[in-house]
């Protein structure tokens, strides 16, 4: 109970006195953790946009795929990613094993099918009618699916939602490809993780408070946004 | 008539199942073309393929006369417009609704604004510029829907059964509307129902389809008076048709033989002799009580079997022997007749309503019309 207290103590400390180390780590979460949301948004939308519309061979295995994507343990992500980007693997060429940018990678991948098969979900749950509709008041193939992602900005949102709180979350892959490493990749799920082995358990408090806190105000003003579009 | 769109052996098919087999369809400039059916028939798939919002297995179209690409048809997408049977609003105004077509062309700016504020303001729904598209109801958002396409200013204009969803009275007002509208822009106008009164209200021509293929294509009175195949004349509301013969055609004059051994004269001189179908709607037979004299030409005698009341209308069945008579009058001619079940009455057919339908058309009998 007592270092329950302390923790909170401290923690509360830490985060009134703008402490630098937990600012920087702070940064540096949301720096990979939105990067890599916006990546798996770039590449995962299209995608989603695809198999919603498009009929192909194979489509089902790969609506499969992405479904269970959705669920991808990051260990697994993060074993993968690291394999592929160690000093003597196939890209390991680029020097990015133990970089920020590794964990974008990583998170990013986590991310990706989440954001694929929500946007796919949203898409197939319209009126197919209204794509007849769009084409009939004289939309380019390009308009109209930019006005159908429009029309599901709601469940787009959620997507995105879903998506980082997933990665921002994580600490399994970002431990494995970022290595942890002060200064450098150190970010609120792993650093939480090596205070709590070192039994600095109030440090560790303080920066579960914070992610918490973080998670809880990026989820809110996309809430609001949602929200807001809602009402349009 | 100028051609304005013409499709050329237009074949859709889903697996083995051919839905949509129309060879030859042509539009004139300026007409409203009203093709009817009954559900399933491929009405709305004839209608996606018109305006290039499917790509049939096989055919082509021309619009004025040049092929239409069917990869490459937004430039013809862009001189129509289509209103399907749910409105299909955004969620954005109802201003921007109806801008929306002008928007997706690159036109901005008070142009635009002038022709969005008309066309609601001509289909009365200027009032809602500002409401969200989803908060309209049927009526109001069929209405921005009809708004959203004249905005457009389109060549041609697709509609797709646009009142199947909506209640009588805002049917009825809509319609009138629409035809007021269609009247004062002389807009070409390809429609889709499976409401006979609507193809009456707005038709320049008629089309009848049923089961994938176009059976008669027409004016109203062609198809109405004079359907090609009892099926058509069957779908198009010709419950009367009874089998007879045909005695003699000369002088402009058919006379025919009922079941019952009547002789009935028919307009018009039809060829062929022997059996024929005797085709008349229900509508256009008069009933007479037995005191009335004299009589007109073709005046039958029957039985009331039956009276329904179908709202400003009165069907009634009228037996004659074998033959059962499907007669519609006006709720007052029926009150004034002092008719009952029972009683016996005269039918007159005049002798330019009746249609015969001879040959191989008069061998497909036998499907009755259920009554009412």
């Amino acid at each position: 109970m007592e270092t329950i207290w302390a923790g909170i103590r401290e923690a509360t400390q830490l985060l009134l006195h703008r402490d630098p180390y937990v600012l920087e780590i702070t940064a540096l979460t949301l720096r990979v953790s939105g990067t890599a949301t916006l990546v798996a948004l770039v590449l995962g939308v299209p995608i989603g946009v695809a198999l919603a519309f498009l009929d192909f061979p194979g489509k089902s295995i790969i609506v499969a795929a992405v479904n269970t994507g959705m669920g991808l343990p990051p260990v697994v992500v993060g074993l993968v990613v690291a394999l592929m980007l160690w000093r003597s693997g196939p890209l390991g060429w680029l020097g990015l094993i133990y970089t920020p940018t590794a964990m974008v990678i990583a998170q990013a991948l986590i991310a990706w099918p989440l954001v694929t098969g929500l946007s796919m979900a949203a898409l197939q749950q319209l009126d197919p009618r209204l794509r007849w509709q769009l084409l009939g008041i004289g939309a380019s193939s390009w308009q109209m699916v930019l006005l159908l992602l429009w029309e599901t900005r709601l469940l787009l949102v959620a997507a995105i939602i879903a998506a980082f709180g997933a990665v921002i979350s994580e600490v399994g892959a970002s431990m494995m490809v970022g290595g942890n490493v002060a200064h450098h990749t150190r970010v609120l799920t792993t650093a939480t993780v090596l205070e709590t082995s070192k039994g600095n358990f109030a440090l560790a408090m303080a920066l579960s408070t914070i992610l918490l806190l973080l998670a809880y105000l990026v989820t809110f003003a996309l809430t609001s946004l949602q929200q807001r579009a809602r009402r349009l | 008539m100028t051609p304005i769109l013409r499709a050329q052996d237009i074949r859709v098919t889903y697996r083995d199942h051919t839905l949509l087999d129309v060879p030859d369809l042509t539009l004139a400039e300026g007409e409203v073309f009203v093709t009817i059916g009954p559900n399933g028939a491929g009405k709305s798939t004839l209608l996606r393929v018109l305006a290039a919002l499917q790509r049939p297995k096989r055919g082509w179209l021309y619009f004025r006369g040049n092929r239409i690409p069917w990869r490459r048809a937004l430039s013809y997408r862009r001189r129509i417009a289509v209103v399907l049977q749910d409105p299909l609003l955004l969620s954005m105004s109802v201003y921007r609704n109806v801008a929306l077509g002008l928007y997706l062309r690159g036109r901005w700016g008070a142009p635009v604004r002038k022709r969005v504020m008309h066309w609601l303001d001509q289909f009365h729904v200027a009032h809602l510029a500002h409401r969200p598209g989803h908060s309209l109801s049927g009526g109001e958002a069929q209405r921005v829907a009809l708004a959203r396409a004249f905005a457009l200013e389109p060549d041609i204009l697709f509609l797709d059964e646009p009142f199947a969803g909506l209640d009588m009275p805002t049917h009825l007002e809509i319609l009138a509307d629409l035809r007021r509208v269609l009247r004062e822009t002389g807009c070409t106008t390809f429609l889709v129902t499976h409401d006979r009164d609507e193809a009456l209200a707005l038709a320049d021509r008629v089309a009848v389809m049923l089961e994938g293929s176009i059976k008669q294509v027409g004016t109203v009175d062609d198809v109405f008076l004079h359907p090609v195949s009892e099926e058509v004349a069957a779908f198009v509301g010709v419950e009367n048709r009874i089998p007879a013969h045909i005695v003699s055609a000369r002088g402009g004059r058919t006379h025919v033989l009922l079941p019952g051994g009547e002789r009935v004269e028919v307009l018009g001189e039809f060829d062929g002799t022997g059996d024929c179908l005797f085709c008349v709607r229900p509508e256009e037979i008069r009933l007479h009580p037995m005191s009335s004299a004299p009589l007109p030409p073709n005046s039958l005698r029957g039985r009331v079997v039956q009276s329904i009341s179908l709202g400003t209308q009165v069907r009634v069945i009228v037996a004659m022997g074998e033959t059962l008579w499907r007669v519609e009058v006006s709720r007052s001619t029926w009150r004034h007749l002092h008719l009952k079940e029972g009683d016996d009455v005269y039918i007159t057919i005049p002798p330019q309503s009746i249609h015969l339908l001879t040959g191989s058309a008069a061998v497909t009998q036998g499907k009755d019309t259920p009554y009412p």
